[in-house]
């Protein structure tokens, strides 16, 4: 690329910014990529700045967006929002990188194999601590959705109640909330509850080898409402379990952001494509929010493997998560922000670590990206609040087909 | 030998695999039926696995699975399980031949020049100690992020990578003891011929090796498997039968049997590679006097 044109891009890139709309010019935003023709775009910017309409693009963004798990409904809005044709409308060239077992999604976005990244709040400081410079920039799930479950006969309705239970956990730095609210409870985590690691599956919890097991509300708790009581031959309905909410125990902590390069949120060009990325990717959930069954067919569309009333039923419990967001959605909350982090500094595992070993600083996350990105989405007409949001009722099928 | 008593022994060979496959369902079956649900303890050790339908799904159930639709309305799970076998295979395969290239290139220096055994070799059992649990998150974060000559690094070349590492090893052992186990007689009535070392190594050094070579070309194979299933879980790759076995694990409580479908294709791909080198071994073998063989 010439020196003079790239120059040229980066100055128009700084000029839209003020305009933070469809510009179309800043798809050099990666400077590295093949953008010297972006400058004859320049003139339509101008233009377009006021449209949300799609086609008059003069070039699309290349973004590469890594989700912490494969495929699932925890990621719907992302899909939705391909799906829906908003990246497209906000000139956007969005790639969805699946995760698996060994990608850890905040170490590819600070290595530079995507340009945006969805990561738990405290992993991600923990790396952030480690010295990757990212950045969370939209606070996607305002709640946490972490649940302890156990067979209501065990009698399991608080956090004081795990006194002479063995607790089962996650380990690898899942288990933060379980050892808060241990520790709120005034018990002793090493003396008083017997902690386990258990699998990401439930068989332990049916197979009565622990009294009570972690579960997210739309992950591993829907896994044990499919599963077959042998005792009744059906399946396991909510009222045979006890289950509490870190959420409500009030140690939830914050779970999946938009997690941005902190070393490249000075260039101009990528903080309006992050602009543009949060605005398209809040616009695909509130989609979410008013189509679940749509959204949830958009997932199973991606990757057939997932059973379809396991996928519906995580929809309609991520919409819990999000929504309603009284600040607007993916508004970072000050308090919720301090709480994730005092318990990260605060907890102990077994182990005696902690997340954190020190406060992050100011700049571990902005509101700024998602301001403005709401702000466009008020122009657009779509409801970012959700203050009228209701869940839709889910019956699970056997095995979650 | 003559064609009836070759099809006579390959008949039987048919016969006692089905016979093996059987006493493994009987066994299974058998447990099931008459083992603790709740588990055996000895001496407060559970010792005896449990035998309850959640930890143990029966036969006919697991192949029942295979009938069934994958997903709502998708195509059927035996199908589905084919074409992730067939792409596991082809991957494994890639992985298998490019290992043995390399542990037969690795043979061929060690065998040459003593010194390189003696430098190489501690590094390659060093490699070999290393699990590939732990090289895996490394080679997966290549995908994306190098680029060789100009291509981009994928995520199937990392799977891949991970199956040449687990089968280069094997194959540069066997190779290497093959090519030393030459009789010294004939070895020196090479040399006494002046024969270059080029013609040493193709008329006399291979063809001895062989029987050397097969087992650590087997052994290679099913690291190759082993090596790409990992990867494919590792780095998640979509195609293959690792994605449908972290999937379907995650299903473990509310339908066990499905576990089972694509435990049961890995294994498939593996006697699949299997019989690839035994029908390798028989081509090489083939005009060898039968006593050599035996």
């Amino acid at each position: 690329m010439k020196r003079r044109t790239r120059t040229a891009v980066l100055s128009l890139a700084a000029f839209s910014l003020l305009a933070a709309a469809c510009g179309d010019d800043e798809s050099s935003s990666d400077t590295t990529a093949a953008g010297s023709e972006t400058t004859a775009g320049s003139e339509t910017t101008m233009g377009s700045e006021t449209t949300m309409a799609g086609g008059d693009c003069a070039e699309m963004t290349p973004v590469k967006l890594q989700l912490q798990w494969v495929t699932q409904a925890q990621f719907a809005g992302y899909y939705a929002a391909i799906d829906q044709g908003i990246y497209e409308q906000m000139c956007l060239d969005v790639t969805i990188l699946e995760g698996a077992v060994d990608i850890v999604p905040q170490e590819v976005l600070a290595n530079g194999g995507a340009d945006f990244a969805i990561s738990w709040v405290p992993k991600a400081l923990a790396s952030r601590e480690a010295g990757a410079n990212i950045v969370d920039i939209a606070q996607v799930f305002q709640r946490s959705g972490t649940l302890q479950v156990s067979f209501a006969d065990k009698g399991i309705t608080s956090p004081s109640d795990f006194a002479g239970k063995t607790i089962g956990n996650w380990g690898f730095g899942n288990e933060y909330e379980v050892f808060a609210a241990i520790t709120d409870a005034g018990l002793d985590p090493a003396a008083d509850v017997t902690l386990v690691q258990q699998n990401f599956d439930m068989v332990a919890l049916l197979e009565g080898e622990i009294d009570a097991a972690e579960a997210m509300t739309y992950n591993e708790y829907a896994q044990v409402l499919e599963a077959t009581n042998p005792d009744t031959g059906e399946l396991y309905t909510p009222e045979d379990f006890n289950v509490i909410s870190y959420e409500d125990e009030g140690v939830g902590m914050l779970q999946d952001a938009i997690w941005a390069d902190g070393n490249r949120l000075s260039d101009a060009a990528y903080k309006d494509t992050a602009v543009r990325f949060v605005a398209a990717s809040l616009a695909g959930w509130a989609y979410c929010r008013d189509n679940a069954q749509s959204c949830a067919d958009i997932v199973l569309a991606q990757s057939p493997i997932l059973g379809a009333s396991h996928q519906l039923w995580q929809m309609n419990e991520i919409n819990k998560l999000i929504w309603p967001a009284a600040d607007g959605v993916g508004m970072i909350d000050q308090a919720a922000w301090d709480r994730t982090v005092e318990i990260a500094l605060g907890t102990k595992n077994l182990e005696g670590a902690t997340v954190l070993t020190a406060e992050p600083d100011a700049g571990a996350y902005t509101n700024d990206i998602v301001s403005e990105a709401l702000a466009m989405l008020a122009d657009m007409g779509i409801d970012v609040t959700g203050d009228g949001f209701t869940p839709i009722d889910v019956t699970l099928n056997p095995g979650g087909e | 030998m003559n064609p009836p008593s070759a099809l006579a022994r390959s008949a039987k060979r048919v016969v006692m695999f089905a016979l093996a496959i059987g006493l493994v369902v009987v066994a299974w079956e058998l447990y099931r039926n008459l083992g603790p649900d709740k588990g055996g303890k000895v001496f407060g050790w559970t010792v005896l696995p449990k035998a309850n339908a959640r930890v143990m799904p029966s036969v006919a159930d697991i192949l029942g699975r295979f009938a069934d639709p994958l997903g709502r309305g998708g195509e059927a799970m035996w199908w589905f399980l084919t074409k992730s076998a067939w792409y596991t295979l082809q991957l494994a395969f890639l992985g298998f031949l490019i290992g043995s290239l390399l542990g037969i290139g690795l043979a061929v220096v060690m065998s040459r020049l003593r010194i390189f055994e003696r430098a190489l070799m501690p590094y390659l059992v060093i490699s070999q100690t290393v699990p590939l649990i732990a090289l895996a998150p490394l080679i997966a974060g290549w995908g994306g992020k190098l680029s060789l000559f100009g291509w981009e690094w994928q995520r199937w070349t990392s799977v891949v990578t991970m199956g040449v590492f687990l089968s280069f090893f094997p194959v540069a052992l066997g190779t290497l003891r093959g090519l030393k186990s030459a009789p010294a007689a004939s070895v020196e009535l090479m040399d006494s011929l002046a024969a270059p070392w080029r013609v040493t190594l193709v008329k006399l050094r291979f063809p001895a090796a062989v029987p050397h070579m097969v087992p650590a070309l087997k052994l290679g194979a099913a690291g190759a498997v082993i090596g790409v299933i990992v990867g494919e879980i590792s780095v998640g790759l979509r195609g293959g039968v690792g994605r449908p076995i972290i999937e379907f694990a995650r299903q473990f409580s509310s339908d066990p049997a499905k576990v089972y479908t694509a435990i049961l294709a890995a294994a498939v791909v593996g006697l699949v590679m299997a019989m690839l080198v035994s029908a390798f071994d028989a081509f090489l073998m083939r005009r060898r006097p039968k006593e050599a063989v035996a």
